[in-house]
């Protein structure tokens, strides 16, 4: 199962997965890693940031090129994840618990436009012919 | 209508899975399954490469010596007898680099060039001028039957000898940059990583047999991604990238190479010896977070400079490349590099980073 049905996607390639306590953690998909190849740095936003729907806020390098992370949602970032630091290869090792960083959203009402694991597959199949 | 070529190693790279690429019009693998895997694979014990791609050209015939010694900027006299290599550039006439290669001298008045994929066409064209240029008439002969696969790593020798039995007694006590022939088979103590190893040429019909001999010997097959990682931290230079025709190789550190002061007189000679010096091609050990990439600038005390090559070098588990800088930037020194908007520091060493599994750089963060 490479696009879990209980995350929400981007067409950039992230998933969204949505938190009890009204955050949302982002990372990016299989298909990105996979694309990537072996990921060798990651850079996260500083929690406290606040971003737009769409900006820039974080960049992954791997072997082969560099990869900008875009916010899926406004918000406010209130997490990064530590461990891809010193251990960025989780991100291939397993790309859906290897999450980058959590949004409190600012409007929830763009979560609405984020897409489905059908529709994201459509578009990750497409990529790879 | 763009035709991509293939190698006789197409169907074997799929089967394994391979990610394939397209590698200036041929397809070929870029890894199969982790570059990181497949770089410490060679680092540590044997990968193979199907270098195919890149193009050999025989030479067979009355004055290819002397041709050989105009046409290049190193001295095929060095070879003196059959059964050595010299690595050389060609140079166009005003000084600057057309392609790298390898000569090896195979006997008496024959002679083989492996020349990079991407300029084979432009070589033999200008190879072709070049011997009506001096009226000659030797035979030049692009071998498109051929295939390559490079064994590399601490223990590719011993298992090129498993799978390939009938080169042992030839090619057990060659020397770096020696080459031995065992019927249809040339064998040369030569390749692109840092590590011990042979470079295999051989009828192209028989390469998968002996690559499927390699990889059941536990030759690990590896892609174009480790390939460069791995040149890189040997530092050796990629052409296209890190020199190229408008570019002198006394400023892509092949100074080593051109052999200046005899009195044979080669093509870009006249040139290069009316040419001031003001770069180098060196390298740099990035000392901050990220990765540096082919084309970003830097910023030295003495003027700027640009990334020819860079990466994440795996055995060193950190960013390093090799950048045009001033002449004067001496090493240890520290410059900026603009990564991704940010400038970022960087040690300037000289290459290599990494030869035969040892780093033999040092740097303080």
């Amino acid at each position: 199962m490479t696009t879990p049905d209980n995350l929400k996607y981007t067409e950039s390639h992230e998933w969204i997965k949505q938190e009890s306590d009204g955050t949302v953690t982002v990372g990016i998909t299989f298909h990105a890693q996979s694309q990537l190849g072996d990921v060798v740095f990651v850079e996260t936003p500083a929690a406290g940031r606040t971003v737009k729907q769409g900006e820039e806020c974080g960049v992954i390098e791997s072997v082969k090129a560099a990869a900008d992370i875009y916010a899926p949602l406004s918000g406010e970032i209130v997490a990064a994840n530590p461990e891809l630091v010193d251990a960025p290869e989780k991100i291939n090792q397993d790309p859906y618990s290897a999450w980058m960083f959590r949004i409190k959203p600012g409007n929830p009402a763009e979560l609405a436009g984020l897409l489905d694991a059908a529709a994201y597959q459509k578009i990750a199949d497409a990529d790879k012919h | 209508m763009k035709l991509i070529k293939t190698t006789s190693l197409n169907a074997a790279h799929r089967a394994l899975g391979a990610k394939m690429v397209d590698f200036s019009g041929w397809d070929m693998p870029l890894h199969y399954g982790s570059q990181l895997e497949e770089h410490r694979s060679v680092r540590r014990d044997a990968g193979m490469f199907d270098v195919s791609h890149m193009q050999v050209i025989d030479l067979r015939g009355a004055g290819v010596r002397d041709f050989l010694r105009r046409l290049l900027a190193n001295d095929v006299a060095k070879l003196g007898r059959p059964g050595k290599a010299l690595y050389s550039c060609m140079l166009n006439d005003t000084g600057d680099v057309l392609d790298d290669l390898i000569v090896y001298y195979l006997s008496g008045d024959w002679f083989r060039l492996v020349v990079n994929a991407g300029t084979a066409d432009k070589d033999m064209a200008w190879i072709a001028a070049q011997r009506d240029r001096f009226a000659l008439r030797f035979d030049l002969e692009p071998r498109r039957d051929l295939a390559i696969i490079a064994v590399q790593g601490p223990r590719a020798r011993e298992k090129t000898w498993r799978a390939l039995p009938q080169v042992r007694a030839r090619s057990e006590s060659l020397g770096y940059f020696h080459v031995a022939q065992e019927a249809d088979i040339m064998l040369a103590r030569t390749g692109y990583t840092g590590e011990d190893g042979f470079e295999v040429i051989l009828p192209a019909e028989h390469a998968e047999q002996l690559w499927q001999a390699l990889h059941c010997h536990g030759v690990a097959p590896t892609g174009l991604g480790a390939r460069d990682t791995l040149r890189l931290e040997a530092g050796l230079n990629l052409y296209g990238q890190d020199m190229d025709e408008t570019v002198s190789p006394l400023e892509s550190a092949l100074a080593w190479t051109v052999a200046l002061t005899e009195a044979r007189d080669f093509i870009g000679k006249a040139a290069l010896l009316q040419k001031a010096v003001t770069r180098q091609l060196t390298g740099l050990v990035l000392l901050d977070k990220g990765v540096m990439r082919s084309h970003q600038h830097v910023r030295c005390g003495d003027g700027d400079g640009v990334i020819t090559s860079g990466g994440f070098a795996p055995t060193l588990n950190r960013s390093i490349a090799l950048a045009r800088i001033p002449k004067a930037v001496a090493n240890g020194g520290t410059v900026e590099v603009e990564v991704r908007d940010k400038w970022l520091r960087a040690e300037v060493v000289k290459p290599p980073f990494v030869r035969n599994g040892k780093v033999l750089i040092s740097v303080e963060c």
